[in-house]
C-alpha cells in the first residue's frame, strides 16, 4: 500500500470502533473490547509500518509523506486538508501508537472482564464488587465487571482517533479538529462515572479550562490565516512567509509571528495543563486509571506539547539564535516556573494517582521551558521518553489501586480508601510485577543516571539550558528536578516498601497479565528509549551508541539544531538532584508510619496554593452573579424589558390623557357633539316655518329673492 | 395552468392544498388531519428538491423565475416576481425540511384544535417559502407580514401560560419595525419605477444620505426578526411560550428570515450605507454574542437558556455577514442553516422531555442519561453541535465567520472577532452546565415525581427518533464534509461581496 493511503487510514480503525460499539455491540462486552482492542491493534501496526519506512527515507526532513484534499472553498481557492509524516511526526506517531496500544489492553484487566456482574452496581458510579459462593458454600465477595464496559470502549476508541488524528494532521485546522474531539472525550471519560458528583464537576472543569486555552489557539488560527492565507505546516514554514511574519509588527512590541505562536501557545498553556490553567488536570483524576494514562501521556497532554514542538519555526521565526524573544521569554518562565511550581505540590499529596498528576504538570513545564529556550530535540526527546514513564507508572498505579481494592473487598471496609498511599505499604512482595515496573517508571521519572530514559533527556534539557547560558532556567529546573526525584521516592516508598499499614494491603492481590503486559512492555521503553538519544559529546558513553534522535527529529527543522558543547556542570547537576532526591525521600519516608508523621503535608501544598478556591471566588461565582443579577435580571429584564413595558403604559397613559382631556372634552363634546346640537338646535328653531303651505313658501322666497337682490344691488352693483 | 405549475409557485403554494383538504375533514378525526398535513409537507420538501435538482449554482443570476405583471396601476408596478439563488437555497431548503419534522413532533404534544394548528402551521409554511422566493419588494413585504399572523395564533393558542403576553409582544414588535420598512420600500417604489429587487439593484444610484436612510429603515425590521441586541427580548417570551413546534420553526426558519433580509436587501440595495454601518453592526453583533451568552447561564428554565442562546447565535451570523467578504458571509449563511438544525433539535429534544414531567425548570432534573441513554446521547450530540465542537456542523460557521471576521477590512477591527471568540467559550459554559444538571449527576427530584403519575420516564419512542435523526444526519454532513453547502453558494456570495464597495 502506499504509505500516505496508509497515513490517512491510521486514524480510521479506532473511530470505526467508536460507531460499531455505540451503534450494535454494545450490548456484548466480548465484541466490544475485541472490535476496540482489533482496532488499536491495526492502528499500532500502521503506525509501524509507517514509522519503519520513514526510517527507510534519506532526507525525510525535505521530501515527507504528504497528501492532502479539497475540503472548504473560501473564496476562489480551496481549503486543502491532508496528512504528513515528516521526522517529528514519526517519532510522534511512535509513542502513540505503542501507548494507546497498551492502553487499550490494559482497560480490559482494569474493567474486570470475566468477573460477574456486581450485586448493586448501577451504571454511573464504580463497581462495588460481587458476592459469588463456592463449591465449599463460601460466600466471596470478588470484584465486579464495570456496568458501562462497551461504553468506556467506545469513548477510549473516540480518544484514540482524535489523537491520530491531530498526529497525522498536515495542517492546524485538523490538528485542532483533532484536539477538540480529544477535549471531548476527556469530558466523557473523566466523567465517565457520572453518578459521582466530583467526577461529573471534574469533567466540566477539564472541558472549560481547557476551552479556555483552545478559544486563544483558535483566535491564533484565525490570525495565522488572515495574515498568510494558508494553515498548512509546510506552506507556513517556508523562509519567505516566516521572514514575512517575523518583520510585520504586531501588538505591545511583539512581531506577528510572535503573537500568533503566544496564542496559540495559550490553547497548549490548557491542554497541557500548564500554570495557570492546570487546576482541571489533577481534578481529571475522577476517571478510571486508564483513561489518566491516556490523558497524561499518550495523548491529550502530550498533544499540547506537540503543537508548540510543531509550531517551532513560527515560534523562533523572529530569534536571532541568542536572546529570547518576548514570546519565547514567556513560554520559558511558564514552563519553568510550572515544572518548580507543580513539584511542589506533589510532595504534599497522598492520594497515589495525584501525585503522579502533578509531576505530569511538572514534567510537562520541563518541555516547554525547553521549548522556550530553543532547545527543541531535547523538548521532543522528553516528550517521548515522558509518555513512556508516565504511561507505565499511571498504568502501575492502577493496577496498586486494583490489589488494593482486592483487599478492600476481602475485608469488607469500604471506609478505606484504595488510593490513599497511606493505607498502602509493602505491596513489593503482594505484586512483584507491579512494583518492579512501577520502580523502574519512578527512576525514570526521577532521571536515575545512565540507564533510564528519563535521565537522558533531563539531562539534555539541563544542558542546553546551561550551554546557552539561561541560567535562571537552569536553576529552576535543576530544583524541580530535585522535587521529582524526591516525591517519587517517597511514593515508591509508602506504597511499596516497609511493612503494609492495613489490613487491606495485606490482602492486596497482583493483577491479570492484561494489565501486567502492557507494564512491563513500557517499562522496557522506560529505559531504552532513552539511548537513542545520548548526546556525542557526553563522556565515555557518547559516541558508542550514535546519537539517532537528534539527527532524525533535527532534520525535522530546515536548520538542524546544534547541540551545545558538553559541560560537566549541568551533568553533575543532574546527578546529584537525582541521586540526592531519591536518598533524601527514601531516608525520609522509611520509617513513617501515619500520615501525621510526614513533616510535608503544609497546608498551602495540601491545597494547591488554594487555586481552586482563588479562582472560584475571582472568576466563577461573580461571573456567575454577573450573569444573572446584572445581566440578565438588570439589563435584559429591568432596563430592556423595563423600557418596553414602560412603552406600552406610556401609550396607554398618552391615549387615555387624549381620550379624557382632548377627545372627549374638545373633539366630541365641542366639536363632534357640538355641531350635532347646533345643527339640532338649529333645525329646531328652522321647524317653525316648515309649515306645509304653499303660499307662505313663495312668500318666503319673495322675501329672500327681494332681501338677496338688495343686498347685492346695495353692495355690488352700487359699488 | 402554467402559471401553477412554475417550480417556485408550486413550492410556495402547494401546502395550500393540504389545507384545502384539512377543511374539509371532521375535526374529530385527528390522525387524519395529522396524515394529510404530515404528507402536504413531505411533497412540498419533495418539490424542494425537484428545485434543488434544477438548481445550478454556478449561476449566479435568479433561476427558475415566475415573473408576471401584478398591479399596474398610476405608474406603479408591482408584480407577482419569484426566484432563487445561491443565496436562498439553502433557506428554502431548510424551511422545507423542518415543517415536517415539526409537524410530526405535533403528534401527540398537540390534542385540542388539531385542525386549526395543522392549518396554521400550513399557512405559514406557505409565508415563509414566498418570503425567501419573492423578488419584488412589495411581494416580500406581503409574505413577510403574513408570516405574523399564523405564528401569533399558534403561540396564542397552543402556548404556555402567559402565552397572550408573548404573543402579543412578538406581534407588536416585529411589526413595529416593518412599518418603517414599508414606507423604504414605497420610497424605493416610487423612486425606481419598480419594485423588481434586482431592477433596483441594477438601477443603483441612491444618494448617499437616503440610502443611509432606507438602510436604517429596513434594518430597523430586520434587526427586530434577528433578534440583534437590544431589539431580543421578544425572542424569549415567544420561545418559552410557544408549542415545541412553534419554537422549532420559530428558531428554525423565522429569524432568519431577518438575516436572510440583510444579505438580499441590505447589501445589494444599499452598498454604501451597509459598508458605512459594518462596524456598528459588528459592535451589536459582538454584544449580543457575549450577552446573549451570559444570560443563557443565567437561565433555570432549560427552554429560556436555549432561546437567549440564539440571540448569541444569531450574533455570529451577523457578525459574519458584516464582514462582507466571501468568508464571512458564506459562514453566515452557513452558520443560519447550522442554526436552524441545532436550536430547532434542542427545542425539539426540551418539548419531548418537557412533554413528559410538565416542567422546564433545570435544577429539578438530574441523573436523566441513565434513565434515557438514547434521549441522553442524541442531546449531549445536539449540545455539542450547539457549542461549535469540531467535527459538527456549528464549528465549521463559527470557524469561517470566525476567519472573516478576522481578516475583515468592512469591520476595520479584530477586536470583535476577539470578542467573539470568547463567545465560544463562553456557550461550552451554558451549554454543558445545563447538560451536566439534567443528565448527569444523581437523579432529580421529577424522575420520582413523574413516577407518582404513572410508569415513570420513557426514553424516546421511534417517532421521536425518527423526528430528530433527520436533524443529526445534517449535523454530522455538514460537520464533516461541507463542500456541498458552500459550493451551492459560493459563486453567490463572491457576486455579493463583488458588488460592495469596500474600502
Amino acid at each position: 500500500m502506499e504509505t500516505t493511503t496508509l497515513i490517512w487510514l491510521i486514524p480510521l480503525p479506532p473511530l470505526l470502533a467508536f460507531f460499531l460499539i455505540v451503534l450494535f455491540t454494545n450490548r456484548s462486552k466480548a465484541l466490544s473490547h475485541t472490535i476496540a482492542v482489533g482496532a488499536a491493534a491495526l492502528s499500532f501496526i500502521g503506525s509501524m509500518i509507517v514509522f519503519v519506512r520513514a526510517l527507510g527515507v534519506e532526507h525525510l526532513g525535505e521530501h515527507p509523506f504528504e497528501s492532502a484534499i479539497n475540503w472548504l472553498p473560501t473564496g476562489d481557492t480551496w481549503f486543502r486538508i491532508g496528512v504528513l509524516i515528516d521526522p517529528l511526526g514519526a517519532a510522534v506517531l511512535f509513542f502513540v501508537a505503542i501507548t494507546i496500544f497498551m492502553i487499550f489492553l490494559y482497560s480490559v484487566g482494569y474493567h474486570n472482564y470475566g468477573q460477574p456482574a456486581g450485586d448493586h452496581d448501577v451504571k454511573g458510579l464504580p463497581p462495588h464488587g460481587a458476592t459469588v459462593t463456592d463449591e465449599h458454600g463460601h460466600k466471596h465477595v470478588v470484584p465486579s465487571v464495570e456496568p458501562m464496559y462497551s461504553r468506556f470502549f467506545a469513548f477510549l476508541g473516540l480518544f484514540a482517533f482524535g489523537m491520530y488524528t491531530l498526529v497525522v494532521s498536515d495542517n492546524l485546522l485538523t490538528l485542532f479538529v483533532g484536539w477538540e474531539i480529544m477535549g471531548l472525550c476527556s469530558y466523557l471519560l473523566i466523567g465517565f462515572w457520572y453518578g459521582k458528583p466530583s467526577a461529573r464537576d471534574a469533567a466540566v472543569k477539564a472541558f472549560m479550562t481547557t476551552r479556555v486555552g483552545d478559544v486563544f489557539m483558535l483566535l491564533g488560527i484565525a490570525f495565522l490565516y488572515s495574515a498568510t492565507g494558508t494553515l498548512t505546516f509546510r506552506e507556513i514554514f517556508t523562509e519567505e512567509t516566516l521572514h514575512a511574519l517575523a518583520s510585520t509588527p504586531a501588538w505591545f512590541g511583539m512581531t506577528a509571528s510572535g503573537l500568533i505562536a503566544l496564542l496559540l501557545f495559550i490553547g497548549t498553556v490548557g491542554k497541557s495543563a500548564q500554570w495557570p490553567l492546570h487546576v482541571w488536570l489533577p481534578d481529571a483524576m475522577e476517571g478510571p486509571t486508564p483513561v489518566s494514562a491516556m490523558i497524561h501521556a499518550a495523548t491529550m497532554v502530550s498533544a499540547g506539547v506537540y503543537a508548540v514542538i510543531r509550531m517551532f519555526p513560527l515560534l523562533t521565526a523572529d530569534w536571532n539564535g541568542h536572546e529570547l524573544t518576548t514570546t519565547m521569554t514567556i513560554v520559558a518562565f511558564i514552563g519553568a516556573f510550572t515544572a518548580l511550581f507543580a513539584a511542589t505540590i506533589a510532595v504534599a499529596q497522598n492520594d497515589i494517582k495525584r501525585v503522579l498528576a502533578y509531576s505530569t504538570i511538572s514534567q510537562l513545564g520541563y518541555m516547554i521551558a525547553a521549548l522556550g529556550i530553543g532547545a527543541y530535540v531535547a523538548a521532543a526527546f522528553h516528550l517521548i521518553t515522558h509518555a513512556f514513564f508516565k504511561a507505565l507508572l499511571f498504568l502501575g498505579s492502577g493496577s496498586v489501586i486494583h490489589g488494593m481494592e482486592h483487599g478492600v473487598l476481602h475485608t469488607g471496609n469500604h471506609h478505606v480508601d484504595p488510593q490513599d498511599m497511606y493505607n498502602m505499604g509493602g505491596l513489593r512482595k503482594k505484586m512483584p510485577i507491579t512494583f518492579w515496573t512501577f520502580l523502574i517508571g519512578g527512576f525514570a521519572l526521577s532521571g536515575f543516571p545512565l540507564v533510564t530514559a528519563g535521565f537522558w533527556s533531563k539531562d539534555e534539557i539541563l544542558a542546553d539550558a546551561f550551554g546557552h547560558g539561561h541560567l535562571a532556567v537552569f536553576v529552576t529546573l535543576a530544583i524541580a528536578a530535585f522535587l521529582t526525584a524526591f516525591y517519587t521516592m517517597r511514593q515508591i516508598t509508602l506504597t511499596f516498601l516497609g511493612e503494609p499499614r492495613t489490613e487491606e494491603a495485606k490482602h492486596a492481590q497482583e493483577t491479570p497479565w492484561t494489565m501486567t503486559t502492557p507494564l512491563i512492555v513500557l517499562a522496557f521503553f522506560a529505559v531504552t528509549y532513552g539511548w537513542v538519544g545520548i548526546s556525542e559529546h557526553f563522556p565515555i558513553l557518547g559516541g558508542l551508541v550514535p546519537n539517532w534522535f537528534h539527527d532524525f527529529v533535527g532534520h525535522t527543522l530546515a536548520e538542524v539544531p546544534e547541540a551545545p558543547e558538553f559541560s560537566w556542570i549541568p551533568l553533575l547537576t543532574s546527578l546529584v538532584v537525582a541521586l540526592g532526591g531519591l536518598a533524601l525521600g527514601y531516608l525520609t519516608y522509611r520509617n513513617v508510619k501515619s500520615v501525621s508523621e510526614d513533616k510535608f503535608q503544609i497546608p498551602l501544598l495540601k491545597n494547591k496554593y488554594y487555586f481552586d478556591e482563588a479562582y472560584n471566588f475571582l472568576f466563577i461565582r461573580p461571573a456567575y452573579w454577573f450573569a444573572e443579577n446584572v445581566v440578565y435580571k438588570f439589563l435584559d429584564k429591568g432596563v430592556i424589558d423595563g423600557f418596553l413595558h414602560a412603552f406600552g403604559p406610556f401609550t396607554q397613559g398618552t391615549g387615555s390623557a387624549l381620550r379624557n382631556y382632548f377627545d372627549l372634552p374638545v373633539i366630541n363634546r365641542a366639536i363632534g357633539d357640538g355641531s350635532a346640537e347646533i345643527t339640532y338646535w338649529f333645525g329646531g328653531k328652522l321647524r317653525g316655518i316648515q309649515t306645509g303651505r304653499v303660499q307662505q313658501y313663495l312668500m318666503l322666497a319673495l322675501v329672500t329673492f327681494i332681501v338677496i337682490g338688495a343686498a347685492l344691488y346695495f353692495f355690488v352693483f352700487a359699488a | 395552468m402554467e402559471f401553477l405549475l412554475q417550480p417556485l409557485t408550486l413550492l410556495t403554494f402547494f401546502p395550500l392544498l393540504g389545507v384545502l383538504l384539512i377543511l374539509f375533514i371532521n375535526a374529530e378525526a385527528k390522525n387524519a388531519i395529522r396524515w394529510v398535513a404530515l404528507a402536504t409537507s413531505l411533497i412540498t420538501f419533495g418539490i424542494s428538491l425537484w428545485v434543488l435538482a434544477m438548481f445550478d449554482a454556478s449561476n449566479v443570476n435568479l433561476q427558475l423565475v415566475a415573473r408576471y405583471d401584478w398591479i399596474t396601476v398610476a405608474g406603479w408596478n408591482i408584480q407577482y416576481f419569484l426566484g432563487i439563488d445561491g443565496l436562498s437555497i439553502l433557506l428554502v431548503l431548510l424551511t422545507a425540511f423542518l415543517t415536517p419534522i415539526s409537524i410530526l413532533s405535533t403528534w401527540t404534544a398537540v390534542e385540542e384544535r388539531v385542525k386549526d394548528f395543522m392549518i396554521f402551521f400550513l399557512l405559514l409554511e406557505v409565508g415563509m417559502t414566498g418570503v425567501f422566493l419573492a423578488q419584488d419588494l412589495f411581494l416580500f413585504y406581503i409574505f413577510w407580514e403574513f408570516t405574523l399572523v399564523p405564528m401569533y395564533f399558534l403561540i396564542g393558542i397552543w402556548g404556555g401560560p402567559r402565552r397572550i403576553y408573548a404573543a402579543i409582544k412578538f406581534f407588536l414588535y416585529t411589526m413595529a419595525g416593518s412599518i418603517l420598512m414599508l414606507l423604504a420600500i414605497l420610497w424605493l417604489g416610487i423612486y425606481g419605477g419598480t419594485f423588481s429587487v434586482p431592477d433596483l439593484v441594477a438601477l443603483g444610484n441612491i444618494p448617499a444620505n437616503i440610502q443611509w436612510w432606507l438602510f436604517l429603515a429596513f434594518t430597523a425590521a430586520f434587526a427586530i426578526k434577528v433578534p440583534m441586541w437590544p431589539l431580543h427580548s421578544w425572542l424569549p417570551d415567544a420561545h418559552v411560550e410557544a408549542p415545541t413546534a412553534g419554537s422549532v420553526i420559530l428558531a428554525g426558519v423565522l429569524l432568519k428570515m431577518g438575516t436572510y433580509g440583510f444579505v438580499r436587501f441590505n447589501l445589494p440595495l444599499f452598498p454604501e450605507a451597509a459598508v458605512r454601518a459594518a462596524p456598528w453592526i459588528a459592535l451589536l453583533a459582538t454584544i449580543g454574542i457575549l450577552y446573549g451568552a451570559m444570560v443563557s447561564y443565567a437561565q433555570a428554565d432549560v427552554k429560556k437558556l436555549v432561546a437567549y442562546s440564539s440571540v448569541s447565535h444569531l450574533g455570529f451570523v451577523m457578525l459574519g455577514l458584516f464582514a462582507m467578504n466571501p468568508q464571512g458571509i458564506a459562514g453566515g449563511i452557513l452558520q443560519m442553516i447550522n442554526h436552524g438544525l441545532s436550536t430547532g433539535a434542542l427545542f425539539l429534544l426540551v418539548g419531548m422531555i418537557y412533554e413528559q414531567t410538565h416542567t422546564r425548570e433545570i435544577k429539578v432534573y438530574g441523573g436523566l442519561w441513565k434513565i434515557t441513554p438514547v434521549f441522553g446521547s442524541i442531546m449531549l450530540i445536539v449540545s455539542l453541535s450547539s457549542m461549535g465542537l469540531p467535527g459538527l456542523n456549528g464549528f465549521v460557521g463559527e470557524f469561517t465567520i470566525l476567519l472573516g471576521a478576522f481578516g475583515s477590512q468592512a469591520i476595520g477591527n479584530t477586536a470583535y472577532a476577539i470578542a467573539s471568540a470568547l463567545g465560544v467559550i463562553m456557550a461550552a459554559v451554558y451549554i454543558l452546565y445545563m447538560f451536566q444538571k439534567m443528565f448527569l449527576g444523581p437523579q432529580g427530584e421529577i424522575v420520582d415525581e413523574v413516577k407518582k403519575h404513572g410508569h415513570g420516564l420513557r426514553d424516546l419512542n421511534w417517532r421521536e427518533i425518527v423526528t430528530v435523526v433527520p436533524l443529526l444526519i445534517f449535523i454530522f454532513w455538514i460537520g464533516l464534509y461541507p463542500k456541498p453547502f458552500f459550493a451551492l453558494m459560493a459563486p453567490a456570495v463572491e457576486h455579493l461581496v463583488g458588488m460592495l464597495p469596500i474600502p
